[in-house]
């Protein structure tokens, strides 16, 4: 009895350990390997002379990180244009995204018919791939043929030529409004989940006591929704600014400048290019940049939920 | 999960990298392959025709033939343009390669560079029946000069204007622009009631880049110097681009909406009657889909500069497609036999005639399948006035910075922003700085 008893002991100390071997390697060669392997490249020279076998590819120091952070130059002047763009972009479309989810999931708190069927409507730009959605943006775009400059001149009669969406500036206004078309489902989602963790006296008590909608809104339902919020945002800003489907699908492998955003930039650098130290030099920085902006983002709303409690 | 894509195929290629290192990477040294597996073969096939099922069913019965011929399995993948040279470049890091591959011949000399790809020697030659057998010209374009050519022309094909035959007719122009000139006259004449004279793919950066390599020829300009350094700004350089922009932002005989063009809107056009030229590559197989009847239109070489002489009457780049044998093969008799098979005079006449395209092997050129009118003019083309494009390790990505750099151009003066010598100039300049240095 106390034999068995002990063994027992012993397997379930040692099991988790064991079922979590096979992640944890996992994790290991998929994610650190990798990426320790991208930080080793970001240090070498590595072109199309040496891909064959690039550990033979020779040092050059922080050579492509003074390419890629010399300003005054091309490669840094289009990678800082490039980063600008995902930074307008990333702001525009999460902030939007956002607002429309928000707005969406309290309009959708009160039952009334018919309501589950606009849910699941509401849900279907996130359930579509990603590819065929694009794509058909990118044909509505189109400027002579396209469903848009059809609306907006031919019907609505609101520009006085046809503008175009896919090149030159205008193409920054089409990347926001297909991010935000693919990234406001989500929001609405998430948002949707934590309505319903509101108690309804809150709102009855409020009511009783006169207070508004906008009111309400503001004093309870918001501020019942920020821890929602908080996980929400960093993660619509991490996969916005990493966004690379979208432009790429869009534009194709040169983006115009308007709406060069920095993943489709790296990749041009590259794989376009054929420099894939350069390219990796900018992944690191790229890397670095969001570690240091998620961690002072977590800083800053642990700070002030501490402050709150 | 959406994981950042950029993470994630920078992972990819690094750890293709990995195994390929810790499978002991010694197969990145050696030379070239061994015969330890005879039987079998593996062919990337680049997407030539109207689909990938179509290729599949071009090619699948010749492989059959080949293996009746030689008892070798040939596995077949065919792959579209879009991926192919990622795919070859995944395929180089790991080692992990098809034995025998097709390759854009623009590509053959940065894939050359790579080491990755078997040198025709001669002794390879002679396996294949002979170096001679194929056009000097499109020899010229399957790798450096002075090097032993990294792969063997395939398919051909080259740059021809087309016209519009009843549209000439009823504008009174009685037989196609020879000189530039004339083009811009004729297209004038052409455009109006909402029709155009000529049509641009401006959105697609290769369509760009043989342009403004084939004006930069008749205006003197190479793009990379005798040392091989890039010299994309030159004046001549400008003033090529800045005449093929000016189709759009000056002349206006091509309309602004060909800037955004990128998925061959510039056949419709012209099948449909919406324009009265282009200037395209083996078009016709492509023109007969869209319903155009081949009388319908005629082929002449693009226009040069009045008087011009020399290389300065270039009016087209080889274009093409080369077949390539992977340095690592296990099959290296095998892979040389499939090359011999493929551009052997049967199969290059089977071949080029379902595609539409040339062969650049010699004694295939008679059959009648290449009389038609079209390919007759292309074929003269590619004979007498047809150039490569520079064969230096950069010029994959010579293609897209340029290519590139015109589309800007191209946007910017369908924007209605004045293109000037200036302003060409700084998007040549960008470009070149953008090269990474070696």
């Amino acid at each position: 009895m106390r034999q068995r008893l002990g063994r027992l002991r012993l397997t379930t100390s040692g099991l988790p350990y064991l079922l979590l071997l096979p992640a944890l390697l996992l994790e290991l060669l998929i994610h650190l390997v990798p990426m320790v392997v991208g930080i080793v490249m970001s240090f070498k020279q590595l072109t199309q002379f040496f891909i064959r076998d690039w550990s033979s590819a020779p040092w050059t120091g922080l050579g492509n990180y003074h390419l890629a952070v010399d300003f005054s130059a091309p490669v840094g002047q289009s990678l800082l244009n490039s980063f600008w763009v995902t930074c307008a972009f990333t702001i525009l479309a999460v902030g939007l995204s956002w607002l429309v989810g928000t707005t969406a999931a309290i309009m959708m708190q009160d039952a009334f018919r018919g309501r589950g069927l606009l849910r699941a409507a509401f849900l279907l730009p996130y359930a579509l791939p990603v590819y065929a959605a694009v794509i058909t943006w990118s044909f509505m775009f189109q400027r002579d043929t396209g469903l848009i400059n059809h609306v907006l001149h031919d019907q609505l009669h609101l520009t006085s030529d046809r503008p175009f969406w896919l090149i030159g500036d205008n193409s920054f206004t089409a990347l926001v409004t297909v991010s935000v078309w693919r990234s406001w489902p989500f929001a609405f989602l998430t948002l949707t989940a934590g309505l319903q963790n509101i108690p309804r006296e809150l709102y009855e008590a409020a009511a009783m006591d006169g207070a508004g909608i906008w009111q309400q809104i503001r004093r309870i339902t918001l501020p019942s929704l920020r821890p929602v919020n908080l996980v929400l945002v960093l993660v619509l800003f991490l996969w916005t600014f990493n966004d690379f489907n979208t432009p790429y699908v869009l534009f194709g492998k040169s983006a115009p400048e308007a709406s060069d955003l920095i993943s489709i930039h790296i990749y041009q650098s590259s794989f376009v290019t054929w420099n894939f130290g350069a390219g990796s030099a900018m992944s690191v920085l790229l890397l670095l940049f969001l570690l240091l902006v998620t961690s002072v983002y977590l800083f800053i709303t642990s700070r002030r939920r501490g402050a709150d409690d | 999960m959406r994981i950042n894509r950029l993470a994630a195929a920078t992972a990819v290629v690094a750890t293709l990298a990995l195994t390929a290192t810790a499978c002991g990477g010694g197969s990145s040294t050696s030379g070239s392959g061994d015969n330890s597996s005879p039987k079998t073969l593996t062919y990337w096939a680049s997407n030539q025709g109207t689909s990938l099922e179509n290729d599949k069913q071009v090619l699948e019965p010749e492989l059959r033939k080949f293996e009746q011929q030689t008892g070798i399995k040939v596995k077949l993948e065919v792959i579209p343009w879009s991926d192919l040279l990622n795919r070859i470049l995944a395929a180089t890091t790991s080692g992990q390669g098809p034995d025998v591959l097709n390759i854009g011949n623009t590509w053959s000399a940065s894939l050359q560079a790579t080491g990755a790809l078997l040198p025709f020697d001669d002794a390879a030659f002679g396996k294949i029946g002979g170096k001679d057998r194929f056009l000097p010209a499109t020899i010229a374009s399957a790798g450096a000069a002075g090097k032993d050519p990294a792969a063997v022309p395939l398919y051909s094909m080259a740059y021809g204007l087309y016209y519009n035959k009843k549209m000439f007719q009823a504008a009174g122009i009685e037989r196609p622009p020879a000189t530039w000139d004339e083009l811009i006259a004729d297209g004038q004449k052409l455009t109006k009631d909402g029709k155009f004279g000529i049509a641009v793919e401006g959105g697609n950066v290769s369509e760009n880049v043989h342009h403004a390599f084939t004006l930069g020829k008749q205006h003197g300009a190479d793009f990379f110097d005798a040392s091989g350094k890039p010299a994309f700004d030159t004046p001549e350089a400008v003033a090529a681009i800045k005449q093929y922009v000016d189709l759009i932002a000056k002349d206006k005989i091509a309309a602004s909406g060909n800037a955004e063009y990128a998925n061959n809107q510039t056949v419709t056009d012209f099948a449909t009657g919406k324009v009265g030229m282009m200037m395209w590559q083996s078009a016709g197989a492509n023109l007969k889909s869209h319903g155009m009847n081949p009388d319908d239109y005629g082929v002449a070489t693009v226009p040069v500069p009045a008087g011009a002489s020399g290389t300065k009457l270039t009016s087209s780049m080889v274009a093409g497609i080369n077949l390539a044998v992977f340095k690592n093969t296990k099959n290296l008799n095998g892979a040389l036999d499939f090359v011999k098979f493929m551009t052997g005079k049967d199969e290059q006449i089977q071949l080029n005639r379902t595609y539409g395209s040339l062969p650049p092997v010699k004694d295939a050129q008679g059959d009648p399948a290449f009389a038609t009118p079209e390919l007759q003019a292309l074929s003269k083309v590619l004979g007498t006035s047809a150039q490569p494009l520079p064969q230096v390790a950069n010029e994959s990505q010579f293609e897209t910075l340029v290519g590139t750099a015109v589309k800007n151009l191209l946007a910017a003066a369908a924007a209605g922003k004045p293109v000037t010598d200036d302003s060409v100039k700084a998007e040549l300049t960008k470009a070149q700085q953008q090269m990474p240095a070696n």
